[in-house]
């Protein structure tokens, strides 16, 4: 049984070099080995994506394989489709390049928008307290909960009935409304995050200072609470991006992704389409979609555990 | 202690009030019920589609709003529910038995994936940095990194499709409680239908209670109280039982409360998948159908699913720590 | 004189870490005679604690423990787990720093004592509950009934710290090692807790080894003390004689930094404590001390008498000696 002494360095007078507490995050994050290599493997793949033109030998709906030419449907990897093709005939491997493209979008821009309505109303909630406190607690209280996915269904049929909310989400299955859906439900988890830590921020006696010194609440928020709340808010985003990204896969999966007709795919279309094709063994369609997919969930994950380890190096694993 | 509990309940009654009535009035903007019993009952006669109107309640305007949710909850709470749009059916007897279903696959998945959480989060703990500790760790995160559908999905693939190419019978049925046709109650058979959704909900309970019991323990462990229960002499059990564990599990209790309390409406995905006839499929033939008398009950009892364990959850923790006061 | 209770020779505790060893205790020698009470002093990283935690088997396993610690006729470095496990609570026991943290928060007073009572006597609990009250009470901890069904965060922290004593006491061990059990109080809570240390050493005359930093707090209470510095003792005396007559400038150092009424500046000791995963060779104080010459690079670390008290300067017939 092993029980650490509790702040055994300190007693051990361990002097550690002045050191700005950036580089510590930094250093303790490079021996995180799974997050390196997630992030170099999620740069390589973002790239890819992002180059998708060069690689992708096909348009989104184009046949491999001229129907007059031959049968395409359902074909298994060969040269002419890496990935194979799928029930109407189309490349996989376009699809799924240009599939991860909406979905990383979708991801990264939903956690985005969570992040910065969290991070604003989390600070002003903490900050100020009282009834605003109160309130904002409450309604994430009860959202979070209820079981996500009911929760998810629910909000967006009603949310594409709102008519003034029309011109900002846009018409229900594109993506943008998608985006400001999840950014809905996402900034409640970093609300509370960022929250908590100004609580216990402000009791501190360097924003005691600040205050004391006559500074405003905007300033305390952006000079002090912000920056000292990186850590919680990178993780928040982390969890953002992959919450996201599973959720539209999800959401498709039941028929309420996004409108395939518009000229894109995403993963979870393809992940949906899978559905289907694994109770008739076309494996290929199941195989590639789910290591696209899974290969953005985890890397994203492993990085977040990374910053979580290195923001906060009581519970690292690596010690 | 128990006049906590008991003003506890009774405050209950009002968010239960607040809050299916904000579900009440999403859904009435939601899924638009009149619209969409037009749309599944294509004939409906113009008498049809009254009675329909009036029988539920749906009114229209902010007043309508507030008329109709009375309207609604009378008939509720007097056990007069309106029958659904699809098929004319009453929906308490398709309501309950999908309740039962959920139920089962829900506690009996919640059993496994909780104490094999639990003991690995332990296991994980009790050696920090070394090799267990990080694969556990690392397998919890990547369970928790791959989500349920393509677990379900692969599972699927596996011992269904491919068992069935190589060794010519599937080894787990893939949908269902029973085979089609089926009648009558079969241990043997139900258990054989609930073994890949129990997996799939399972080993994301597992990953979660992992992380978590890993973390709280590790907590537990640095605190100074746990150097003083070895100063003791005690023996190494039972410092780490009953003070480590002791201590440790109080948060994991709280968490494990809510999740029975999601239980009911919280398995949407795996039920969506293995085609199991609970709560959550139950759950996604209404919403596409825009059943409105069949999603109210359905969302009470989410609702007060939610509610009463968020209860427990506060009671279980008032209990086990003696520091939270009741007031 | 009679046999030491505790005998500490060549004492040395490591720890592997990843930039290197941290050589916390660096070969320290300590005889505790039956009923004594010594206050071992030092600034955090001295190496105080660590030395004691290591006796009572308290320190994390990869920890790197060597020498010998008999105490009580049982050597305590060494021996397998177990039968050090036994000697803890029973023949040694320990109170911590932070009452607060130190009790189990969700265990009822009563029980945490009775706990400590049964692990090493053979109590039927009603034996071992009066037993619990019998020592609330001798900690003067009013109405140990009623309190001893309180948990931890009803008490003050004095009261919480009374606990702990009683706790320690419980089994009437030969050693009581109390590390920094002031630090964390009030000023006048303070002065209760020395009292009831003195109190409980009178009336059981057990040794106890009085971990700090506050030499206010060793005036008061030690019949002996010993200096620490960097892993090593550096100056015992009695009591009297350290504070009238050190004859270590580390000491001196300390003594001069204290506080004193009349006096308008303090004088602190310069620089900072050296770096444990490479201290400086001969004798460590080498860095800050205004008397350094060459030959402290040599200094062994042995104690020699100079004056009224044991020394491990090597200069100290240079600076002078003061009897």
């Amino acid at each position: 049984m092993t029980i650490e002494v509790a702040s055994l360095n300190e007693s051990l007078g361990v002097t550690v070099q002045s050191v700005s507490p950036g580089r510590m995050v930094l250093r303790r994050f490079r021996t995180h080995k799974a997050a390196m290599v997630s992030i170099v493997v999620l740069a390589v793949v973002t790239l890819w994506v992002l180059l998708s033109p060069i690689t992708a030998r096909y348009g989104i709906n184009e046949a491999v394989i001229d129907i007059n030419e031959g049968a395409n449907q359902n074909l298994a990897p060969f040269a002419k489709a890496w990935f194979g093709t799928d029930q109407i005939g189309r490349d996989l491997y376009s699809r799924i390049i240009y599939g991860m493209r909406v979905s990383l979008l979708i991801g990264f821009a939903s956690a985005f928008l969570s992040l910065a309505i969290g991070a604003l109303v989390g600070s002003v909630a903490g900050l100020k307290g009282g009834r605003f406190d109160d309130v904002v607690m409450r309604v994430t209280d009860i959202f979070l909960a209820f079981p996500f996915l009911v929760a998810l269904m629910v909000v967006r049929s009603t949310l594409a009935n709102v008519p003034w909310l029309k011109p900002l989400t846009g018409e229900i299955n594109t993506v943008r409304f998608l985006i400001f859906l999840f950014a809905l439900f996402g900034w409640m988890g970093v609300a509370r995050v960022i929250r908590a830590q100004v609580l216990s921020l402000k009791e501190r006696e360097f924003v005691e200072a600040a205050r004391a010194a006559g500074a405003s609440n905007g300033y305390i928020i952006r000079r002090h609470l912000l920056p000292n709340s990186a850590g919680p808010m990178l993780v928040a985003l982390s969890l953002g991006v992959v919450g996201a990204i599973v959720s539209e896969a999800t959401l498709a999966l039941f028929g309420y992704g996004p409108n395939p007709g518009s000229g894109a795919t995403s993963l979870g279309l393809l992940v949906s389409e899978a559905r289907t094709a694994v109770r008739a063994g076309y494996w290929w369609l199941a195989l590639f979609p789910f290591a696209g997919l899974l290969i953005i969930t985890m890397c994203i994950s492993f990085i977040g555990d990374g910053l979580r380890d290195a923001f906060d190096p009581k519970h690292m694993v690596d010690s | 202690m128990l006049r906590y509990i008991a003003r506890r309940f009774v405050w209950m009654i009002p968010t239960l009030l607040l809050v299916t009535f904000l579900v009440y009035c999403a859904i009435r903007i939601g899924t638009d019920p009149v619209a969409s019993y037009k749309r599944v009952n294509i004939r409906a006669t113009r008498e049809q589609l009254e009675r329909y109107r009036s029988h539920n309640g749906l009114y229209e305007g902010a007043f309508g709003y507030v008329r109709g949710y009375f309207q609604w909850l009378g008939g509720f709470l007097s056990f007069d529910w309106p029958r659904s749009i699809k098929g004319q059916r009453e929906v308490w007897p398709n309501l309950k038995d999908a309740l039962a279903n959920s139920l089962r696959l829900g506690i009996v998945a919640s059993a496994v994936g909780i104490l094999v959480g639990i003991l690995m989060g332990v296991f994980a703990a009790l050696r920090p940095g070394r090799l267990r500790d990080t694969s556990v760790n690392s397998a919890a995160l990547i369970g928790l990194a791959v989500p349920p559908f393509v677990t379900a999905l692969l599972l699927q693939l596996f011992f269904a499709v491919q068992w069935q190419t190589w060794f010519g019978k599937s080894l787990f049925p893939t949908s269902g409680v029973y085979p089609p046709g089926h009648s009558g109650f079969d241990l043997v058979l139900m258990a054989k239908h609930m073994v890949l959704p129990v997996v799939v909900v399972a080993i994301q309970s597992m990953a979660v209670y992992a992380r978590y019991m890993r973390s709280s323990l590790l907590d537990v462990l640095n605190s100074d109280y746990m150097r003083t229960a070895r100063s003791k002499g005690i023996s190494d059990r039972r410092v780490l039982v009953r003070h480590g564990l002791r201590n440790a599990l109080i948060p994991v209790t709280t968490l494990a409360f809510l999740d029975v309390g999601s239980i009911v409406g919280g398995l949407i995905i795996t039920e969506g998948i293995f085609e199991y006839p609970g709560m959550g499929k139950f759950f996604l033939t209404a919403y596409s159908n825009g059943d409105f008398p069949e999603l109210m009950p359905w969302m009470v009892l989410i609702i007060f699913s939610v509610v009463l364990f968020n209860l427990f959850a506060d009671i279980a923790y008032a209990v086990l720590d003696p520091r939270i006061a009741l007031d | 004189m009679s046999a030491p209770i505790l005998s500490i020779r060549d004492l040395r505790v490591s720890f592997p870490t990843p930039a290197g060893l941290v050589r916390a205790v660096r070969g320290v020698n300590f005889n505790l005679e039956p009923g004594e009470l010594v206050g071992v002093v030092g600034e955090s990283g001295s190496g105080k604690s660590v030395s004691f935690l290591s006796i009572m088997g308290l320190l994390p396993p990869h920890a790197q423990v060597s020498g010998s610690a008999i105490l009580a006729g049982q050597e305590m470095i060494g021996v397998d787990r177990d039968t050090v496990r036994r000697m803890r609570g029973k023949k040694v026991a320990m109170i911590f720093q932070d009452p607060l943290s130190a009790l189990n928060p969700v265990q009822r007073v009563g029980a945490q004592i009775v706990e400590m009572i049964q692990s090493h006597q053979h109590l039927d609990d009603d034996a071992a509950h009066a037993r619990a009250m019998e020592l609330l009470d001798l900690v003067g901890l009013p109405q140990p009934d009623v309190r001893a069904r309180q948990y931890p965060h009803q008490f003050s922290g004095g009261m919480r710290q009374r606990v702990m004593i009683a706790m320690a006491i419980a089994n009437d061990p030969d050693v009581l090692i109390a590390d920094e059990p002031t630090t964390a109080l009030d000023v006048t809570v303070q002065a209760q807790i020395l009292d009831v240390i003195q109190e409980i050493r009178r009336m059981t005359d057990t040794a106890v080894v009085f971990i700090t930093h506050d030499l206010g707090v060793i005036a008061r209470i030690a019949d002996r003390v010993e200096v620490m510095y960097a892993g090593n003792c550096v100056e015992k005396a009695p009591v009297g004689d350290l504070f009238a007559h050190s004859n270590h400038p580390y000491t001196r150092g300390l003594l001069a930094s204290l506080p004193v009424v009349g006096r308008d500046r303090l004088s602190p000791i310069v620089g900072a404590p050296p770096n444990m995963l490479a201290p400086p060779e001969g004798c460590a104080f080498r860095p800050r001390c205004p008397h350094a010459a060459d030959e402290c690079r040599g200094a062994s670390g042995e104690l020699v008498q100079a004056g009224p008290t044991l020394s491990a300067c090597v200069r100290i017939s240079e600076i002078g000696v003061s009897r």
